[in-house]
């Protein structure tokens, strides 16, 4: 292993030889008996050859490294959770039933066995609230975790090669970690999920051509379809939870194999990894995070009341509850349905539907445009070097001011999607609400944009000369020349990792 | 044991990460407690908080006291890619490989059709999941004479509705049904325009129209009578109830399709016809025969 190689020349701990022995005189019996154990399973895997390696691997280390870790720790308590909620939860909307557990206002009641057992969890089931709020905590706080991970790498330029593929299957985890948070409080039948569903339905039937199809096949007919809460189960517990396992060991597999980025600065260069050894620094602040991220849901899934069902009542086709909000993820979607003015296309007698148009294409543009952006923007540098070393936000300007602009896009749409509550709260009108957020849906990204320009170059100028430029690994595919560090190639490729403000493509 | 002393560094104690992690343990039993008796959200969350916090923080305060490394480890980032020599190796043996199957290029052809095949072909039984939507989709839930009822099932006279009321109505055995769910208007007869052809569609100052929003289909239910404007709460389309139902405001872009009145021999509402169109949300062929 290369750790190894790394460590020994000096630049590892002064003790390395030390605590190799060290144990074994202070333990002897603990010591002989994991010894055997640990014989017993090394002989049948090597795992001590590979053990050591990782023992000794280098995390860098910065606050912001921590989010992906914090996305990650969420999904195991969603996992954990999940199970428990599993032994209570019966997905039948179709079976009706008197509600007669302990909630008094919906005594007597006919409900659907789904949306009792929500209520028999909420209220009969002892410590079942406290686990249903901490997995709803925790839906939400996965989906925060990965947008802010994915602005971390964005804005740091962390997605650059080699690190494309690990960037695909990130936008793929953020996708289906969406999925999965409609699906799972799509399941409860109540008046809002119910809401819910019936605009996710209008929205897949207005997709031109396989629309009806999609909607008739999900939901086994037309909405409400006795089918649908039925299958969103499975695809909720075992379907979408199976891929994002599946996604997230290729994430972490590849990431391994890269080795972590690290922000310029005490020694970081492209060809090395600066930080902390996995055993025993990573190991304990890891473990310190995961219990800190559980701590903070149970907390909130103790004292901050998430999803009450049982106010929002059984859905029924002909209510609905206004100032319904979706979780805060389908937000920006529910924005855009609100904000598109009445506008449909009849060509040749077919029509193309207005959901299609703010339901389908923005988050068509938007998840497109995330999974191509490395290419797009290696088309904008020519870049082709292989970075290890991030990219300060102020360091690339325009990048940070496209990505400054795509969330205040979104988050205009965010907070139209919450208009009737601002309505309510700012005493306008909708329509004046409606044509305020109609305005800044355009004019905010580029102000928002230009003023974050305008802030990088400025913290560039506070900065001085750029440092020295870092040591590149060589390009394979454009100069062949493996394995070899030309010198002439060492200045010319690092210094035109850097972009000052004056780079052609800001636009 | 002077061999561990090297890892310590001076200044850091214990205390602290020890009192987090008893202050766990206190919690779980504390948990327990609580479980056995009120089993109350409230303690239960805060019990379990301090429980994970306890360890967390102790963790952390541990790392911090006794494990950072004063300075930073650095290691080597090796090479990713393959070297040429690795590359033309792997080349070499797959091409050994490959010739042996070159001459049998139609037989390599027909397994990937065959494999392909297959995958499509078991797409299929997914078919078994939904209706053909051509027809569902087209239904109209009333029919000429159908028995006007509502929520509870009962007829609804004419008479029942006043001016400016509203009442939610189903084609009689539909009760509760999302695309046959229509609302009863009493409409304001000096400012209720019909439109051509409609006229006499309304019986005795009630119009009935589909309650189901065209744009995404949620039931629309607000009904501000002194405009005659129909609201959706779910995305704020507005439809002017005396012109049409025409949408005024907001994403919907098509009128609520209206319901044909007239009355039986006791007075009951009844239907005179289907819905003037399909009711619900759009979709892309819904205007093909
Ligand atoms: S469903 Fe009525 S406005 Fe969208």
């Amino acid at each position: 292993m290369t750790a190894t190689d790394a460590t020994e020349p000096g630049t590892g701990p002064a003790d390395d030889t030390s605590t190799d022995v060290a144990p074994a005189h202070r333990h002897p019996k603990a010591h002989q008996r994991a010894g055997r154990l640990g014989r017993w399973i090394d002989s049948r895997t090597g795992i001590a050859r590979v053990g050591r390696g990782a023992l000794n691997k280098v995390f860098p280390n910065h606050w912001s490294f921590l989010l992906g870790e914090i996305a990650l720790y969420s999904f195991v308590v969603l996992l954990l959770t999940g199970i428990y909620l599993t032994l209570f939860f019966d997905a039948d909307s179709t079976g009706m039933t008197t509600y007669d557990g302990s909630y008094g206002p919906m005594q007597g009641v006919q409900v659907s066995e789904a949306y009792n057992s929500a209520l028999e969890i909420s209220f009969d089931v002892k410590g079942g609230l406290l686990v249903r709020q901490i997995h709803h905590w925790a839906a939400l706080v996965f989906v925060g975790a990965i947008v802010l991970h994915l602005c971390r790498v964005f804005f740091t330029g962390a997605f650059r090669r080699p690190r494309e593929l690990n960037w695909v299957v990130g936008c793929t985890l953020f996708m289906l970690a969406v999925v999965n948070g409609f699906a799972g409080y799509s399941l409860l039948d109540d008046q809002l999920s119910g809401t819910g569903l019936r605009i996710g339905y209008s929205v897949l039937i207005s997709i031109p051509v396989i629309g009806p199809w999609l909607g008739s096949l999900i939901f086994g007919g037309n909405f409400p379809g006795d089918d649908v809460i039925a299958r969103l189960y499975p695809i909720h517990i075992l379907v979408v939870p199976l891929l994002i396992i599946a996604m997230l060991t290729v994430h972490l597999t590849v990431l391994i194999r890269h080795k972590h980025t690290h922000f310029p600065g005490k020694g970081a260069r492209d060809d090395n990894v600066v930080g902390e050894r996995l055993w025993p620094t990573y190991v304990f602040k890891a473990g310190a995070l995961f219990f800190c991220v559980f701590g903070a849901l149970a907390l909130l899934g103790g004292i901050a009341q998430i999803n009450p069902v049982w106010l929002y009542g059984p859905f029924r086709a002909e209510d609905v509850s206004s100032a319904s909000q979706p979780d805060w993820y389908m937000g920006w979607l529910e924005g855009a349905l609100r904000l598109m003015p009445g506008w449909e296309t009849r060509i040749a007698g077919f029509t193309i539907p207005n959901p299609f148009y703010a339901g389908v294409v923005p988050a068509a543009i938007v998840f497109g445009g995330l999974y191509a952006w490395p290419w797009i923007e290696r088309r904008v540098t020519k870049d082709h070097a292989e970075h290890h070393v991030l990219d300060r936000p102020r360091d690339v300007p325009w990048r940070t001011a496209i990505g400054v602009g795509v969330l205040a896009f979104t988050g205009v749409l965010g907070f139209a999607g919450s208009d009737d509550v601002l309505v309510v709260t700012f005493g306008l009108s909708v329509n004046q609400a409606v044509w305020f957020f109609r305005v800044a849906l355009f004019a905010l990204p580029v102000i928002s944009g230009f003023v974050a320009y305008r802030l990088c170059i400025e913290l560039q100028r506070r900065d001085g000369p750029p440092p020295l430029p870092t040591v590149p690994v060589p390009d394979t595919e454009t100069d062949g020349s493996a394995g070899t560090q030309d010198p002439a190639l060492v200045g010319d490729a690092g210094g035109g990792q850097r972009h000052d403000g004056s780079d052609p493509a800001d636009a | 044991m002077p061999d561990e002393q090297p890892q310590r560094r001076p200044g850091g104690g214990e205390t602290f990460p020890a009192v987090a992690f008893a202050l766990a343990i206190v919690a779980v039993i504390g948990f327990v407690a609580v479980y056995f008796g009120s089993a109350d959200t409230q303690a239960l969350g805060i019990f379990a908080f301090v429980c994970l916090m306890g360890i967390g923080v102790g963790m952390a305060t541990w790392a911090k006291r006794f494990l950072s490394p004063a300075e930073p480890e650095v290691e080597d980032r090796g090479r990713l890619a393959s070297t040429e020599e690795e590359i033309a190796a792997f080349h070499a043996d797959f091409d050994a490989g490959e010739y042996q199957l070159e001459r049998r290029s139609l037989l390599g052809k027909l397994l990937v059709g065959a494999v392909a095949a297959t995958g499509l072909g078991a797409l299929v039984p997914f078919l078994s999941l939904g209706p053909n939507p051509k027809s569902s989709f087209k239904e109209t839930p009333w029919s000429p004479g159908a028995r006007v009822v509502d929520e509870q099932g009962n007829p609804v006279a004419a008479t029942s509705i006043n001016t400016d009321g509203i009442l939610t109505v189903f084609p009689e055995g539909q009760v509760g049904d999302e695309f046959a769910q229509t609302l009863l208007i009493g409409v304001r007869s000096e400012a209720f325009v019909p439109a051509s052809g409609r006229e006499s569609w309304t019986v005795d100052g009630v119009a009935a129209f589909s309650k189901v929003c065209t744009h995404a289909g949620c039931p629309v239910g607000l009904y501000q009578a002194a405009q005659g404007l129909l609201l959706c709460p779910c995305h704020q389309s507005t439809f002017d109830i005396n012109n049409a139902a025409e949408p005024i405001f907001g994403p919907a872009a098509v009128p609520l399709p209206q319901l044909p009145l007239s009355v039986d021999a006791d007075g009951n509402l009844v239907a005179d016809g289907s819905l003037s169109a399909p009711p619900g949300p759009g979709f892309w062929n819904q205007n093909r025969q």
